[in-house]
């Protein structure tokens, strides 16, 4: 059985690995194989601003591109588990809702605070710290609340009220807002991959490392859940800290993915299902490492799509990971005619 | 024959159960003591309502007594941390697994828990233990099958199977019998018996099979109104304890049969 696995597994590395190269080789300009890989190992090509996309742009895209399918599939896989509920992703505890928010506050609110100021909010970095700020509030609220309900499932409602409440005062910082501060805001809400400097990078790879410390540690604990809350607990599960721990791991993950690479949809409710269907599993000792790289695989795919390869059109990233994993979804369950949790 | 002084696994003293709430308190049963001895198989019976949940749920902490103690191996159970109480103390609880998609292997080896490291890998001697209980349940030929594919009696077969894993002296089960047929009914309760006699555990259950309890049991505990009594079945009989555990409008126990009739 486990060996069995461990063949899987390293089918889909080397999978991986081939699709991020071919993530890099992809792109607008089309530039040959040979001379990607040139410019990845540091010899000169035989165009200069070759190098530069590639090392420049391409590059940390696809690492970003890793990041967030990686990252977003295991908050999904978390979320799941610890609400018992299928149709839980990373965003129900209201993440994506709070950043949404946070950053329409900022660009719609922007004009305010007019002239100097307007342009100083507008840019990039102010977007992160909005979107990061947005939802740890947010997250904060929701942890307030919860923490007076007993149950795990009040959890998910109170976060799907916060979700409403966000929505809903962005929907009045809409109605007042011109059209160009809408145009902004909803490109900002289908998602973007690119643009991420080396040194924005470091900063992502480093909490996205502390998320999945915090999810590893709770593989253990996510496996006894698979029976219940009062049988995990009966097993020695300390729910209130492990819930408390799963719960962190989703809010970093998840929201420093959505503070960099906006409100990425769907990738973080499919990819843990897409996974369970394919390994045909419940233990998180195997889900969590192939949700990672199945996570990470589908996002470079949808990145290359959206890129349209030797194209100037960048379609949003949003509407391709539903366009890709909708349907995947629906294939699976539909061939399997039954669904795996 | 046997030791004159076994070794007391459960004891309370003066406990009320009961739910409590900011302003109100609603007292369920009080004054219960009882001793739960090693190797004893121990039925827990008593009308709907009556607190037999309840009284369950405070032996096994999850929920909180009104007042006096539970006491398991010498040691107050509110000084317990989840692990230790783990390690004594495994249950069966009434409510269903939430991921049938786990193979019964799978489940009985989740009974390793509280002995696993970080990241619950099972040792040598943790399989070892899987297998044997896998093999005193009877369920060898499941164990490579699914819970979505098991019927009810197989399911409880394998969450026993999952609690004797667990290895604890204690094992406390919530109506293991409910949703099962006559067979499997006494086929469970046989399979209690037969583990108490053989590894010298100590396993309550709570039940609505009286009469079979009262034949595979070492004691019983029952409860009615006004109090709590454990005993061992044939005293509860002459005592004529069972009379007054339902209304006595419809059934009444006979104690020729030791079973109830119809009045």
């Amino acid at each position: 059985m486990q060996k069995n696995y461990k063949f899987s597994f390293l089918i889909l590395t080397v999978l991986l690995i081939v699709i991020f190269f071919a993530n890099i080789s992809l792109g607008s300009v089309a530039i040959p194989f040979k001379d990607v890989f040139n410019s990845l190992i540091g010899v000169t090509t035989s165009n200069e601003s070759w190098q530069y996309i590639v090392i420049d742009y391409r590059l940390p895209k696809a690492f970003t591109a890793v990041l967030v399918g990686s990252g977003l599939g295991i908050s999904g896989l978390l979320m799941q588990t610890l609400f018992r509920n299928p149709l839980a992703g990373p965003f129900v505890l209201g993440i994506s809702s709070g950043a949404s928010l946070g950053v329409a506050l900022v660009i719609m609110g922007a004009s305010i605070f007019g002239g100097f100021f307007a342009t100083l909010l507008l840019t990039k970095w102010s977007l992160v710290i909005a979107a990061s700020l947005g939802s740890f509030l947010v997250l904060l609220a929701v942890m307030m609340v919860s923490a007076k309900v007993r149950d795990t499932m009040a959890i998910l409602i109170i976060g799907l009220m916060f979700g409403s409440i966000t929505a809903a005062v962005v929907s009045v910082l809409s109605y007042f807002s011109s059209a160009e501060q809408l145009q902004q805001y909803i490109f900002w809400g289908f998602g973007s991959l690119g643009n991420l400097s080396w040194n924005e990078l470091l900063i992502f790879v480093f909490i996205y490392c502390i998320g999945i410390l915090f999810s590893v540690a709770s593989i253990k604990a996510l496996n006894t859940l698979l029976l219940g809350e009062n049988y995990a607990k009966s097993l020695g599960v300390n729910i209130k800290k492990s819930r408390f721990v799963i719960i962190i791991a989703t809010s970093l993950l998840a929201g420093t993915i959505t503070a960099f690479a906006g409100p990425i949809a769907f990738i973080g409710l499919a990819i843990p299902h897409i996974t369970r269907q394919v390994f045909n599993t419940s233990n998180h000792k195997i889900l969590l490492p192939a949700v990672f790289i199945f996570g990470a695989i589908i996002m470079l795919i949808c990145d290359s799509i959206a890129q349209i390869p030797t194209s100037d059109y960048t379609l949003p990233i949003n509407a391709i990971t539903s366009l890709i994993g909708a349907p995947i979804v629906i294939w699976l369950l539909v061939r399997k005619r039954k669904m795996i949790f | 024959m046997a030791k004159n002084k076994k070794h007391t696994i459960l004891k309370t003293k003066n406990l009320s159960i009961g739910y409590s709430s900011k302003k109100t308190r609603t007292i369920v049963a009080s004054n219960i003591n009882i001793e739960l001895q090693q190797g004893e198989l121990i039925g827990l019976v008593g009308a709907n309502g009556i607190g037999k949940s309840t009284l369950l749920r405070t032996l096994t902490k999850v929920q909180e007594s009104l007042g006096g103690n539970v006491i398991i191996n010498e040691k107050e159970l509110t000084s317990y941390n989840a692990n230790e109480l783990a390690k004594v103390l495994s249950l069966v609880l009434t409510e269903q697994v939430v991921s049938k998609n786990l193979s019964v292997f799978e489940l009985v080896a989740l009974g390793r828990q509280p002995y696993t490291n970080w990241v619950g890998n099972l040792s040598e001697h943790d399989n070892e233990i899987i297998n044997q209980s896998i093999n005193q349940t009877n369920i060898e030929d499941l164990k490579h099958k699914k819970c979505f594919e098991l019927s009810d009696g197989q399911l409880q077969k394998v969450m026993i199977a999952r609690a004797f894993a667990q290895d604890t002296a204690l094992i406390i089960l919530d109506e293991p019998t409910t949703h099962l047929d006559m067979y499997h009914k006494a086929y469970i309760l046989k399979l209690l018996q037969k583990m108490v006699k053989d590894t010298q555990k100590t396993i309550l259950f709570s039940s609505h099979e009286i009469d079979l309890a009262i034949q595979l049991c070492d004691k019983l505990i029952v409860m009615t109104d006004d109090k709590v009594i454990i005993d061992t079945p044939k005293n509860h009989i002459t005592q004529g304890n069972f009379n007054s555990l339902f209304p006595k409008d419809l059934i009444v126990f006979d104690e020729s049969t030791a079973s109830f009739k119809i009045n």
